[in-house]
């Protein structure tokens, strides 16, 4: 009697965060699941009455979208090079934070800076950084990074502005999204570091290891439980890539008169969202689901074998 | 290889920045010259210095002042890397992540330049490194698939594979089971027997010490009480510390007075020390050291008997007694002879110590002397192994790490003193330290110091 009446108990004081999770986790992944395969859903036609056939239709739009390829190739290749980048320079900050101790603290608030400030705010002063503005081919005003270029004797290139290439602005997206994505890995990083026990170093020092082999054989195994779980969370968050192009590029994610060149999926998933065609961006997100997915079991595939806890 | 320590000192600063007086002497003036192809224990309580004095040695941290000598050479300033030494670290720091025979290689693939080794040798090398510890049929497992008594065995080989001229141990048995223990110290023995390298090994356990090591050093608070042969320290003590710190069960210390060459505990003189000079002391008697007699002239009031067998242990208390309880070892044939409430002892002489209770160093009497003397000549003969040092139990050392401990504790007052007189105090200790160090550097090379009488323990060479 008494057990069920605790587990009564139990329910009750459950019941608030039950409460919160159907209403906003898990009612909207079923109604994406519902909404993708509705065929041209549309919320407000169902409103109105309006019913759908079940099937596929929504993915087969999704694929013929002509831009639709372009933000998956651009997903993509954001990810790729920004995981890999992104991390090697947190284990060797980490590491380099790790040994120093004077003005550790003061390191250690400067690399942490980005994760506390809003992204759009970061992204438009990057925006500044880069920007030039040309009036013929004379350029008239040139931003902060233009200028130390000019200052090494090189020419002011035209990173983000009116006619600039795709390649230009995927090389100040990439530096803007590793410099965004440092902070959390350092620091999950140099906590890892943190627990390492030290007389793994002092036993290595005694037995004659050159730093870089210490760093390749102890530190980097030693580390790898961290090293695997930073990955696997960038590339999820790499796949969701959105607010770095908006806020250096905006809404039309790409320089003037190259609108969209630089979407990404989730810029896909909202623009039909806008479009209101909730089906189809429901679909677009189920796909994108579906990579994350995969690229996280082989994450984890990988790690099963090199990690070592 | 011959491994010699001078006037070795280990200062911890402050860690606090507002009390910059409450550094901590970890290690103060230590001496010791440890002979070629011996198994030396530094034994001592936690926080007596033993680590801090292995990991000088092994050069892992750098010493305040001192010098460390290899051989004949100076290595004081060297890096742990090219000292030639191997290091076993309590939880033996086996890298997890490598399998056995890795963790064994490692050392060897970091060899640079003309020490390099081919892949093969490497591998013979490690195989005969695991051979001798018995390790062989574990090589392609891991740390975490091994004992606690393997673990250690391979933490050895990887410090014996690069051929060490000094193996260091520090605390090497502390984290295995009872019986791995007695096992593993055997094993230590047996490979340093085998490979006859110079072991320095740390320890709390006294056992530990004694049953294995060729040579004890105790210390106390940074400083060494007394070194020697173990069952040589055991019957001889220096001082009240070492007397109570070996032997199990401990030594039963009472207080008590030398009257007219007679030693009173209490009210009953139990000893006749006719050399003595009148004095306050305090009495230790080894378990081993009581005679069960009915006219005996130690009485105690029985509490309890354990019996062990071969042996029974009296338990009882006496009101002069600083344990709480007095063990006295008897026959077990005497168990008859234990009745009632009392029980009185007479003494063995040679198992009784006194010592001073101002200095409480050892305080010779009767037949002691000649014994003490006798083995003052003995470790004279074999070549006089550890370097005399001047008092084996500096009074001032001893005042200035318990001031330092005060003065953690001082608290809101102290803190308030320290504003006005901190300044002027670090000062006066920069001040001081050069001079003492100079005053001390020509004694250096002279074979033998004018002592106290008193201190004659250490004083062998003369």
């Amino acid at each position: 009697m008494d057990k069920k009446k605790n587990q009564w108990k139990a329910w009750l004081y459950l019941l608030p965060a039950i409460a919160i999770l159907l209403i906003f986790t898990v009612w909207p992944i079923i109604n994406t699941l519902r909404m993708a395969f509705l065929e041209g859903y549309n919320g407000l036609a169902e409103a109105g009455g309006a019913s759908f056939g079940f099937g596929f239709a929504n993915f087969v739009s999704v694929v013929n979208y002509n831009k639709f390829l372009t933000c998956l190739g651009n997903t993509l290749l954001l990810t790729v090079i920004t995981v890999p980048i992104s991390t090697m320079l947190a284990l060797l900050i980490a590491v380099a934070l790790n040994s120093i101790k004077p003005l550790k603290k003061i390191f250690q608030t400067i690399f942490f800076l980005p994760y506390v400030t809003n992204s759009i705010a970061i992204g438009m002063v990057f925006m500044a950084m880069f920007h030039m503005v040309t009036l013929g081919s004379q350029p008239l005003s040139i931003g902060i990074i233009n200028s130390i270029i000019e200052a090494f004797g090189g020419h002011a290139v035209n990173w983000i502005d009116a006619g600039s290439t795709t390649f230009n602005n995927m090389v100040v997206l990439i530096i803007y999204i590793v410099w965004n994505a440092l902070p959390f890995k350092i620091l999950v990083l140099l906590g890892g570091l943190q627990g390492v026990n030290k007389q793994y170093y002092d036993a290595a020092k005694v037995d004659g290891a050159s730093r870089w082999r210490i760093f390749w054989r102890i530190t980097v195994p030693m580390l790898s439980p961290m090293i695997a779980y930073v990955v696997i969370t960038g590339f999820i968050g790499g796949f969701k890539e959105y607010t770095s192009i908006v806020g250096i590029f905006g809404d039309s994610m790409g320089p003037i008169g190259g609108d969209g060149n630089l979407n990404t999926m989730v810029g896909f998933i909202y623009d039909r969202l806008e479009d209101g065609f909730q089906g189809i961006a429901s679909a677009a997100a189920l796909i994108l689901f579906a990579i994350i997915f995969a690229v996280t079991i082989i994450n984890l595939y990988v790690s099963k074998k090199k990690v070592h806890y | 290889m011959k491994v010699v320590l001078q006037h070795l000192t280990k200062i911890f600063p402050s860690r606090n920045k507002k009390e910059p007086n409450a550094e901590v002497v970890a290690v103060n003036d230590f001496n010791l010259e440890i002979p070629d192809g011996k198994l030396i224990g530094l034994l001592g309580p936690s926080g007596c210095g033993k680590s801090t004095t292995l990991f000088m040695i092994s050069g892992l941290q750098a010493p305040t002042s001192g010098q460390i000598f290899f051989g004949e050479d100076d290595v004081t300033s060297l890096a742990p890397e090219n000292r030639g030494i191997g290091l076993v670290f309590q939880n033996y720091a086996l890298y997890p992540h490598m399998t056995v025979q890795q963790n064994i290689l490692f050392p060897l693939q970091n060899l640079k330049g003309e020490n390099r080794l081919s892949k093969e040798e490497m591998l013979t090398r490690a195989n005969e490194a695991a051979k001798l510890v018995k390790i062989e049929e574990f090589m392609n497992r891991k740390p975490s698939e091994l004992s606690g008594g393997q673990q250690q065995r391979v933490a050895i080989a990887r410090a014996l594979v690069k051929m060490p001229r000094v193996l260091l141990l520090d605390e090497p048995l502390s984290n295995l089971d009872a019986r791995l223990r007695l096992q593993t110290r055997e094993e230590i023995r047996r490979i340093q027997k085998d490979t006859k390298i110079t072991t320095i090994f740390v320890t709390h356990d006294q056992e530990e010490a004694m049953s294995i090591s060729d040579y004890i050093v105790v210390m106390k608070l940074g400083v060494i009480m007394q070194t020697g042969k173990p069952q040589r320290v055991y019957d001889d003590p220096a001082n009240l510390f070492v007397a109570k710190f070996l032997g199990t069960p401990p030594i039963n210390v009472f207080a008590g007075k030398v009257e007219s060459g007679k030693l009173y505990i209490g009210e009953e003189a139990v000893l006749d020390v006719a050399d003595v000079e009148d004095q306050e002391v305090y009495v230790g008697i080894r378990p081993e050291g009581f005679i069960l007699n009915k006219k005996g002239k130690l009485t105690c009031a029985v509490s309890g008997i354990d019996v062990m067998g071969r042996d029974i242990s009296v338990v009882s208390t006496n009101e002069n007694s600083l344990n709480p309880v007095i063990r006295s070892i008897i026959s077990a044939d005497e168990l008859a002879n234990v009745s009632g409430e009392t029980v009185k002892f007479n003494l063995k002489p040679a198992k009784v110590y006194i010592f001073n209770k101002e200095t409480e160093n050892r305080v010779y009497f009767g037949e002691q002397v000649a014994l003490h003397e006798s083995i003052v000549a003995e470790m004279a003969a074999e070549g006089q192994i550890f370097t005399p040092h001047e008092d084996p139990l500096p009074r001032e050392a001893d005042d200035k790490t318990q001031t330092v401990a005060v003065e953690q504790k001082k608290g809101f007052i102290g803190k308030v003193k320290g504003l006005f007189g901190r300044k002027k105090k670090p000062v006066a200790a920069e001040e001081q330290e050069p001079a003492a160090e100079e005053a001390e550097k020509p004694q250096d090379e002279a074979v033998a110091e004018p002592d106290e009488p008193q201190t004659a323990e250490e004083d062998v060479k003369e």
